[in-house]
């Protein structure tokens, strides 16, 4: 079980990490909600995997933590409403540029130059 | 158990969720409680301000909860300086920002009183998963805040921010989950307890995880290779808001200071002192970086910005030489350089405002209105942030230089903070000159009158380094004792001693 699982963690995090180094929003969005699945994971397990135990010591010979499962539903919780938040915000980098390029512009900087006027004029 | 620790937490809390349903209440309703929201704050900031000055711990746990098994809020010296630093500072913000900068969007007065719930929290917290809840809330609020205000310049540089924390966050989460795997605690004194006693191949593992936090503050205070969203960032922040952001980066900086002195700390046993000797080469580099930046910078908001970073190298340089008397006078220098930054960003922005189109680029343009009153203050901010006599930066600058030990150390200590101190004043002297000094021929549109409250605030904020260099003596003397308080961990242990309620007797 403990090798099925590392391997989990390691594959959600090394596809994270690839993905948040791409240079476009949507690839960086998945690969951030990747990469927090895999921390989940991981948080998971630092109780130690126990499978039939209960959380109450002296009710069983072998016994869980319970304190990983807190932890890790308060980072779910966070983590979800950061991803809503990043999806608007990237969403709003493709209507301010028309580009969903992290930096805003391409190595053209035609539609970057755009931007500037428009901001200008609308001051 | 003292209920008045929940205070600072409980007031912007309250105040935040009554905003949030006034969204559509007059604009005058709004700012009058949101106010009153952060005047209340202060003041409460200053009871436990003069509560702690006796210098004992104390803690208030959530439910009952005997720590290390429940969540736990401690009060020390150090956090009610924090909770008194960031109270003053939104303060002076938030009268600036009833000046106009809080319109066009509702929920401003919202997002900014969570931004202090989330700061207060994670001043307040003894425990380590509860400082990364305080971050995220913190974050959050600064997300919206970051983004507040019209034109897309701010798109790129949210995102970047947003992107880089949210990676920090997890990398939290993964130095969390190892600390626990092996101590079964993240309470902070239970860890201070837990970790000496930590041994063979969990030692590897505790000490990987230090680490990592050391890069998770690290991105949060902006040390040097995590630095480059900073200037970005701040310079395109509403003025307002950029100036709440001069103690963001002090949360990292603070969340050093309690961790790697506390459990990772002199009884650490193996793991004391970790990561110091990286902290201290790191931060002399972010200074001359900063320096540099400074130098380069088109804008005065920009420069401001950069200001930011240096006084970071110089606020961990002075940290991590790891005696009493470096952190004692890296807490004045936080007082000083903090305030100072605010108002800086706070005079950039009035700048901005009365030379028409050449807004805060430091370039050449006709003669702007106001021009006594604004050079006044930002001569004042800038002294005071370059370190010269006779403002509290010079000697804040001082008792960092002296702190150091003769030896290698002092060499590069010296050198580095004096040659980067010499040079942000070049900075200053060449933005200042070009902005007010050479002026064209022509008409800038006159902007108006600057209003009372934004010339007040900005004023205010910048003037405090004034009263700093007044009441050096009683600063000087908490900021001896408080860096004592922080040297001597074994007293922050007794919290975990702190009877009940119910068991008191």
């Amino acid at each position: 079980m403990e090798l099925a699982f590392a391997l989990a963690i390691g594959a959600l995090t090394a596809s994270g990490v690839y993905l948040l180094l791409r240079a476009r929003t949507f690839p960086v969005v998945i690969g951030l909600t990747l990469l927090s699945y895999g921390v989940n994971l991981f948080l998971f397990s630092s109780g130690r995997l126990a499978t039939g135990g209960q959380p109450i010591i002296g009710s069983t010979s072998q016994y869980s933590d319970p304190l990983p499962q807190a932890l890790v539903l308060t980072a779910i919780v966070i983590g979800f409403a950061m991803t809503a938040f990043v999806v608007v915000l990237a969403l709003r980098n493709l209507a301010d540029n028309e580009d969903d390029h992290v930096d805003g512009y391409q190595s053209e900087p035609k539609s970057r130059k755009k931007t500037e006027d428009a901001e200008v004029s609308g001051k | 158990m003292n209920h008045w620790l929940t205070a600072p937490i409980l007031i912007p809390l309250l105040g935040g969720i009554l905003q949030v349903f006034m969204g559509y209440a007059p604009i005058s309703l709004r700012r009058t409680l949101a106010m009153t929201t952060t005047v209340l704050m202060l003041v409460s900031a200053i009871v436990l301000l003069v509560l702690a000055d006796d210098g004992s711990y104390r803690a208030y746990a959530f439910g009952n909860w005997q720590p290390p098994f429940g969540i736990v809020l401690v009060l020390d010296r150090l956090a009610a300086l924090m909770l008194v630093l960031t109270a003053t500072l939104a303060l002076f913000c938030h009268i600036y920002s009833i000046g106009g900068a809080d319109e066009g969007n509702r929920q401003f007065h919202a997002l900014f009183l969570f931004q202090l719930l989330g700061l207060n929290i994670a001043f307040l917290t003894g425990d380590l998963f509860n400082l990364f809840v305080a971050f995220e809330v913190l974050l959050i609020a600064s997300y919206g805040l970051l983004m507040h205000g019209t034109g897309t310049a701010r798109t790129v540089p949210g995102l970047h921010y947003v992107v880089l924390n949210l990676a920090g966050s997890s990398v939290f989460l993964i130095s969390v989950g190892m600390i626990y795997s092996v101590t079964g605690t993240l309470n902070m004194a239970d860890l201070a307890l837990q970790v000496p006693k930590v041994s063979g191949e969990n030692l590897l593992i505790v000490k990987a995880a230090g680490m990592m936090l050391l890069v998770v503050f690290g991105l949060k205070a902006a040390i040097l290779p995590l630095c480059f969203w900073l200037p970005k960032a701040y310079a395109n922040a509403t003025a307002p808001v950029a100036a709440l952001f001069a103690v963001m980066t002090k949360v990292g900086i603070y969340a050093i200071l309690r961790v790697y002195t506390l459990i990772f700390g002199d009884q650490a046993g193996e793991l004391a002192g970790l990561g110091m000797d990286w902290l201290f080469p790191l931060a002399l580099i972010t200074l001359a970086m900063g320096v540099i930046g400074a130098l380069g910078s088109e804008s005065l908001k920009t420069l401001v910005a950069w200001q930011v970073i240096i006084s970071v190298g110089t606020l961990l340089a002075a940290m991590s030489l790891g005696s009493e008397a470096g952190t004692s006078a890296a807490l004045f220098y936080l007082l000083n350089t903090t305030w100072v930054v605010g108002g800086l960003f706070l005079v950039a922005d009035l700048i901005s405002r009365q030379r028409g189109t050449a807004r805060d680029r430091i370039v050449t343009a006709p003669r702007m209105h106001n021009r006594t009153f604004l050079s006044t203050l930002f001569l004042i901010g800038a002294v005071a942030a370059a370190g010269l006599p006779p403002l509290g930066g010079f000697f804040a600058k001082l008792l960092i230089l002296q702190a150091a030990t003769p030896g290698i150390q002092m060499a590069w200590l010296w050198s580095v903070v004096l040659g980067g101190g010499f040079f942000t004043l070049i900075a200053y002297s060449r933005a200042g000159s070009i902005v007010f000094w050479r002026t064209v021929d022509g008409h800038v549109q006159d902007p108006g009158k600057l209003s009372g409250t934004v010339s007040v605030s900005a004023g205010a904020l910048v003037a405090l380094s004034v009263v700093i260099v007044i009441l050096a003596g009683p600063i000087t003397r908490y900021a001896d004792a408080t860096a004592a308080q922080l040297h001597n961990s074994d007293a922050y242990i007794e919290i975990l001693k702190t009877p009940m309620v119910g068991e008191e007797n």
